[in-house]
Order: C-alpha cells, then sequence, then structure tokens
C-alpha cells in the first residue's frame, strides 16, 4: 500500500464501513422506520384491551418470569439495532439468574423490555413474549399488556435497582419523599404516617445507621454505598416478586460491592423472592447467582447452572471470557485475550456472531448460525463445536411438527 | 525518611523517587488568614519506582491515589515534600523547563471518551505533541505516526478518522499511542481498564505489557481493581485516605498481607468460582471524610482489630520484612 492511499476512504477488508451512509440512504431508512414504529405504537396505545388478550399460561408454574424468543429492536436512522435477538430463559421463584455479558450485548435491554421501558419510539418489542406469573395466580404475557395495566405492576410487583445510584435518585427531594411516594402509589389505603413507617422499616431493614436523619437527608448527602443501599430498600417496601438488579454495584468500590452483595443475598432471603442480577464482572455472577445466561452480541451463546458455567464452560466465548480475567495466583505470564472486538449491532452477520473472534472457529461456523445444543437439562450452548444444526434447521423442523 | 539518604541510594536505579509528598485543598475560603480547613488528599507519601518496573497504586475511591499521580506530574502544585524524577526535584523545577521535561512523563487517563479532542483526527491527537516537542524530524513526521500507531494495534486507515468512530478499547488505544509517541520514560496510567470491558481490558494490559518489554517504560498503574494490579505491577502500594498502609513486593502482599485494610480490600474481591467461599471480611460503613479523618491512624474507624492506641497515635510506615512495609500499630514493637 503506498503512503498516498491512507488518504482515501476505501472499502477495506475486515474494516466495517456502514457507518458512513449517503444522506439519500438515511432519509430512505428513517421513512420506512417511521411507517413501522407508527404500527407497534398504534398496537401500545389500544383503550379498553380486554385481559383475555394478555392472559397466558406459564410453561413452568414454578417460574416466575419467562422469556420467551424476545426480539427488541430498535429502529434508528442508520439502520436497524437488534439489541435483543432471540432471547429465552426463566427466572424460577426464589432464585438468583445472573445475566453476563459485554457493554452492548442486550443484557440491560432484556430486562428493560420485563419493565416495558424499552426507549421509544424507537426501541420496540417486536416478537416473543414474556410471560409473568402475577401475585394474584394469573399469567401475563408482558409484551402485549396495555400501559396503564403495567402501572400496577412495575414498581410493585417487579422492581428495579439502577446501575447508578447518583443519577437514579431524584436530587430534588428528600429521600423519605422519594420512597413514601412509592408506597403511596401501589398500596392502598396507605396514609401518611404507614408509609412513612414502611419506609423506615426498609431503611432499617437494608442496615442504614441513622434511619431518622437518612429519611430526612437529600440523595447528595449521602456517599455512594448508601444510596444504593436506599435504592435497594425503595425496590423493597411494597415486597416484589422479582428485583432486578441492573450492575449495582459497578459504580462502587470493592469493600462497598461486598456489603452491597451481603445485603442483596440476605434481603432475597427475607422476602422470599427472585432476582435478575445482570453484570459483566464474572466473580460477581460466581458467588451470587443459582443460573447463569452467557449473551453476546443480543443472543444467547450459553446458559445453565452456576457450577455448570463455570467449572464445564462450553463456548469459546465463555471460556475465552474466564481465561481473560486476571485471576488471584496466576501462572502464565501473557493474559489470554480474544482478539478483535464485538461486530457492529448493525447489520448483524447471518452466520455465528463470534466467528471472527473464536479460536477454534471452522468452515461451518462462517455458513450458518448454531443452535442451542444441550448437554444436561439446564445447560445449553450455541456452537457449532458440538453439533452442526443451524439454528434455521431448527426452528424450520420446529415448524413443522 | 530523610531526603539525602534516598539520594545516596543508587540514583541510576530509581527512576521515580516520591518523599514526604503532600497535596491539601483548601475548602473553606472566606475564612481569610486562619483556621482554614484542608481537605488532605495526600498525606505524607513516600515511595520509590525501579526504572522499567510497574509500581500499583490501589485503594478505594477517594483515597488520593489519582491526586499522587496528577501531583507528580505537577499537574496540580506540590503543598509539601519533593517528587525526584530521574535526579532532578521536579517540585522546584520552573514552569520554563518543566515543559522541556514534559515529555519524559506521560499519562494514560481513565475515561477514552472524555480524554480525546473530538475534533483533531486520530493522526493529530497522536502527533500533536511530537510536533510541538520535535520529537523527529520533519521529514520522518507521517511514518513516525504510523510507526506508533502500529506498536499500538491501530491501522495505519484510521489515521484521519476521528474519535467519535471508535469504540472504547480502540480509544484506550489512541491514548495509549498518544502517551507513548513522544517516547517517555515514565508513563502514568490512571485507571485506564476501568471503563473497558473484560475481554478488551485484557487487549490492552497486553498492549502495555508488550510495550513495556520492547522500550522499557516505567509504569505508575493506579487502579482499585486489584486482580489487575497484581498481575501487572511488580511493587505496590495501598492507599487509604490519603496515607500510604502498606507497600512492598506484589508477591509478600499478595502471599502475605499484613495490614487489616489490605486484608480486608483483599477479600472482598469476589472469586469466579463458585464453590470457593471466601472468609470475607466485610468492612463496617464508609470512607471518613477527608475534611475531617479520625485522629491516630485514619483506619481505626473501620478496622476490625482498632485498640486504643491507634486513636492516639498516627502508626508510621515501617519494614517488616525485606521489601514489605506496613503502617500498623499491630505490628510495631514498641
Amino acid at each position: 500500500m503506498g503512503l498516498f492511499d491512507i488518504f482515501k476512504r476505501k472499502k477495506i477488508e475486515g474494516v466495517d464501513d456502514t457507518m458512513y451512509l449517503t444522506l439519500r440512504e438515511e432519509r430512505r431508512i428513517s421513512k420506512e422506520n417511521n411507517r413501522i414504529i407508527r404500527e407497534f405504537e398504534r398496537a401500545k396505545n389500544r383503550k379498553n384491551v380486554s385481559e383475555e388478550e394478555y392472559l397466558t399460561q406459564m410453561r413452568d408454574p414454578s417460574n416466575v418470569v419467562e422469556f420467551d424468543n424476545l426480539h427488541t429492536y430498535f429502529f434508528t436512522d442508520v439502520g436497524t439495532v437488534k439489541s435483543v435477538n432471540g432471547v429465552s430463559f426463566d427466572i424460577p421463584q426464589g432464585k438468583i439468574v445472573g445475566v453476563v455479558g459485554e457493554s452492548g450485548c442486550g443484557k440491560s435491554v432484556t430486562s428493560l423490555s420485563l419493565m416495558q421501558l424499552v426507549q421509544g419510539p424507537t426501541g420496540q418489542i417486536v416478537e416473543g413474549s414474556i410471560r409473568y406469573q402475577a401475585s394474584d395466580g394469573k399469567c401475563y404475557d408482558i409484551t402485549k399488556m396495555p400501559r396503564d395495566r403495567m402501572l400496577k405492576i412495575r414498581g410493585k410487583e417487579i422492581a428495579m435497582i439502577f446501575q447508578e445510584p447518583m443519577t437514579s435518585l431524584n436530587p430534588v427531594f428528600k429521600i423519605g419523599q422519594q420512597m413514601d411516594e412509592v408506597i403511596l402509589l401501589h398500596e392502598e389505603g396507605a396514609t401518611p404516617e404507614s408509609a412513612r413507617a414502611r419506609s423506615i422499616e426498609m431503611l432499617n431493614l437494608v442496615g442504614i445507621a441513622g434511619v431518622e436523619k437518612v429519611y430526612s437527608s437529600y440523595p447528595h448527602e449521602l456517599s455512594g454505598g448508601m444510596r444504593q443501599r436506599v435504592m435497594i430498600a425503595m425496590a423493597l417496601v411494597c415486597n416484589p416478586r422479582l428485583i432486578i438488579a441492573d450492575e449495582p454495584t459497578t459504580a462502587l468500590d470493592v469493600t462497598i460491592q461486598a456489603q452491597i452483595l451481603e445485603l442483596l443475598r440476605d434481603v432475597k432471603n427475607k422476602i422470599n423472592g427472585s432476582i435478575m442480577f445482570i453484570t459483566h464482572d464474572l466473580g460477581v455472577i460466581a458467588e451470587m447467582a443459582d443460573y447463569v445466561v452467557v449473551m453476546y452480541a443480543g443472543r444467547i451463546i450459553e446458559k445453565g447452572t452456576v457450577r455448570e458455567i463455570f467449572h464445564d464452560p462450553k463456548h469459546p466465548y465463555t471460556v475465552g471470557l474466564m481465561k481473560s480475567k486476571p485471576g488471584r495466583h496466576m501462572t502464565e505470564d501473557r493474559l489470554y485475550s480474544i482478539r478483535g472486538q464485538v461486530p457492529n449491532p448493525i447489520n448483524m452477520p447471518n452466520h455465528c456472531y463470534f466467528y471472527n473472534r473464536c479460536d477454534k472457529a471452522m468452515e461451518i461456523c462462517s455458513k450458518d448460525y448454531p443452535c442451542m445444543m444441550e448437554f444436561s437439562p439446564t445447560h445449553q450452548a450455541a456452537c457449532f463445536l458440538y453439533g452442526q444444526n443451524s439454528l434455521e434447521e431448527n426452528l424450520a423442523k420446529e415448524e413443522g411438527r | 525518611m530523610a531526603v539525602e539518604e534516598m539520594k545516596m541510594e543508587n540514583m541510576n536505579d530509581d527512576i521515580l523517587i516520591v518523599s514526604n509528598l503532600k497535596k491539601y485543598y483548601p475548602v473553606s475560603k472566606f475564612a481569610l488568614g486562619k483556621n482554614r480547613a484542608y481537605v488532605k488528599a495526600v498525606d505524607d507519601v513516600s515511595f520509590k519506582i525501579k526504572r522499567g518496573t510497574t509500581m500499583g497504586l490501589v485503594g478505594e475511591s477517594g483515597c488520593g491515589k489519582t491526586t499522587v499521580g496528577r501531583t507528580i506530574l505537577r499537574l496540580h502544585e506540590v503543598t509539601g515534600g519533593q517528587v525526584i524524577f530521574d535526579g532532578k526535584d521536579l517540585s522546584k523545577v520552573p514552569k520554563k523547563d518543566l515543559r522541556k521535561m514534559r515529555p519524559q512523563m506521560q499519562m494514560i487517563f481513565q475515561d477514552p471518551y472524555s480524554s480525546l479532542s473530538p475534533r483533531l483526527p486520530v493522526g493529530e491527537i497522536i502527533g500533536e505533541a511530537v510536533k510541538e516537542h520535535k520529537i523527529v524530524p520533519k521529514s520522518e513526521y507521517r511514518s513516525y505516526i504510523l510507526k506508533v500507531m502500529h506498536d499500538c494495534g491501530l491501522q495505519p486507515q484510521y489515521y484521519y478518522r476521528y474519535p467519535h468512530e471508535f469504540s472504547g478499547g480502540q480509544r484506550q488505544r489512541i491514548s495509549i499511542a498518544r502517551a507513548v509517541a513522544l517516547k517517555p520514560k515514565f508513563i502514568i496510567c490512571d485507571e485506564p481498564l476501568s471503563a473497558l470491558d473484560v475481554s478488551i481490558q485484557s487487549q490492552i494490559i497486553n498492549l502495555m505489557k508488550d510495550l513495556q518489554e520492547q522500550y522499557g517504560y516505567t509504569y505508575l498503574f493506579i487502579s482499585h481493581d486489584l486482580s489487575v494490579v497484581e498481575y501487572i505491577s511488580d511493587t505496590i502500594g495501598v492507599m487509604y485516605l490519603g496515607s500510604m498502609m502498606e507497600m512492598g513486593d506484589k508477591k509478600r502482599i499478595f502471599a502475605n498481607p499484613m495490614h487489616p485494610y489490605t486484608k480486608a480490600l483483599l477479600s472482598a474481591v469476589p472469586v469466579s468460582d463458585p464453590d470457593v467461599k471466601m472468609n470475607r471480611i466485610v468492612l463496617e460503613g464508609d470512607i471518613p471524610s477527608p475534611v475531617n479523618p479520625p485522629s491516630g491512624c485514619k483506619f481505626r474507624t473501620r478496622c476490625p482489630n482498632a485498640m486504643p492506641i491507634c486513636a492516639e497515635k498516627v502508626p508510621k510506615l515501617k519494614e517488616y520484612e525485606d521489601e514489605h512495609m506496613v503502617a500498623c500499630h499491630l505490628y510495631s514493637q514498641d
């Protein structure tokens, strides 16, 4: 290559040039997106939806939530981002399910889909269902649920703890006011006095010293660990059946992280709920979770119990992730690293998404996307190393059945 | 430790000697003259780094580890103490001459999203200081930048691209390229990995190790991630609330942590094995406010082994065994 060639922007092999679009292309995409989005929004905004429309049956009554082939797309002006692309897994009652993956792999979008909080109108649940076993014994499909009905579940039965305790608390209201609001909204017949008593009880439960003082202080007066405790207390006030913890310890120091993890485990036993624990830290997952779901580029590549995943990882990505974390008492001189980076979320390849970074890539990997291979009733991985079935063939087979 | 003593030692061996470094920030602006309150961000910290090695600086947020790094480079003025870099006392060098010394010491910042100018293409980001300091003759400029980019794993066609077109890992590579383009002797890495994913982290760690092997850089690696520090460093310093609590050879510290804080810090790291149940020491409470630190030992408010003497006397950093120093009353004889 001559020196002059670097001035030109030309198509180079292995380099993604999809981010360069002409204005005309962009306009065409956005026009088409508008059409698609309008249809979805219309379906969402219907009034007087009868309950039968979103009542379903759980596959296994011991689960709280079942994700079934969930697709959540974002229709952006540069193309469709398939953030969640066919995700299926269960959250059993009273268990902790850990979701691991790199940033942008769709783990947060999965949880937001469950809460009906996907940023609209660009973000839409396109396909699939999320079955939720409510506390009244009925089973709802959250993807079809109207918004006003969801208000009764969100925050009450399914609560969420966000990553950044600073930005998720309102800076202009006192802690007490913010906590009381949750109770007054969700509990019937709650009075300001009973709400206050309940808030203080919950703050005590999460181990905050000087509860009265914290109750009447503003978020900026508390440290990061304290704020995260308040967030957990707020999630607990209505005795939720499921807590979604979206990277609850990422913004905290290790010693504070240890406190918070201890607290979460403790709290789960007290309220007998389930936790969906989202993180990118494998160490935290090993410690907290009963079941692990590993996501990569919007798809689940491996799932199983925590022992199966950590002692017998099957997918090369899971293996690589474990090896690339510098552990205690390392003997090798050089750290293992997965080469390359996650493919561009727009224009995903139609072969295995991990193909370009995989050490064990074979010819078939560049042709099809593998289907989930079963190793035990709980352990599954999507890789051609363990069988030659592609995802499409499998889907076709299932439809034919 | 007296500065003269430190100077007496082999000068060629230690590239950086920090002695009794202090950095105070005033907080009450209107109390004119007297009784001003200070945040003692760095309070009497001393350490040395040998040429071609890596020192890891660990501690919780707010313990002053970043301030140490920035004060060494004199991005902040020193309140007290000395920083001797390559035989020169940096805290006394006039500003004019300091500029000439800048290429020798570089910094890699934490957040690759805010530390790169969005208005400059990659080639210019890397090359701006090279031009300014005339590191290479003009005729070799472009080929030199391309060589640096190649060393850091950046493809030549990135030369005219802008930072927003890159992912976090690639941006951190650009930051590293910008630092190493000046042929520095000493690089301060201020949490270069904490904004990156695990699989990208290991790529960057390997890159930094390769560069060190190739060009013999000395690193001061600031991080809160103990497992990364254990992997990359030769010596380790543990900081708490502006003071050095424990310092020494990596292997000795990890095999035999002495200070209760180091012990707690080590036990708090989650292990990637569901069957290993660690005897975790969970520290109570939060870091006290640095404006009003506890008397005596700063750690005593959270320390599981606090004794009456801890409230009275400040423990001194003492050598306990070879290349292993600890500041704790548990181990002092008197």
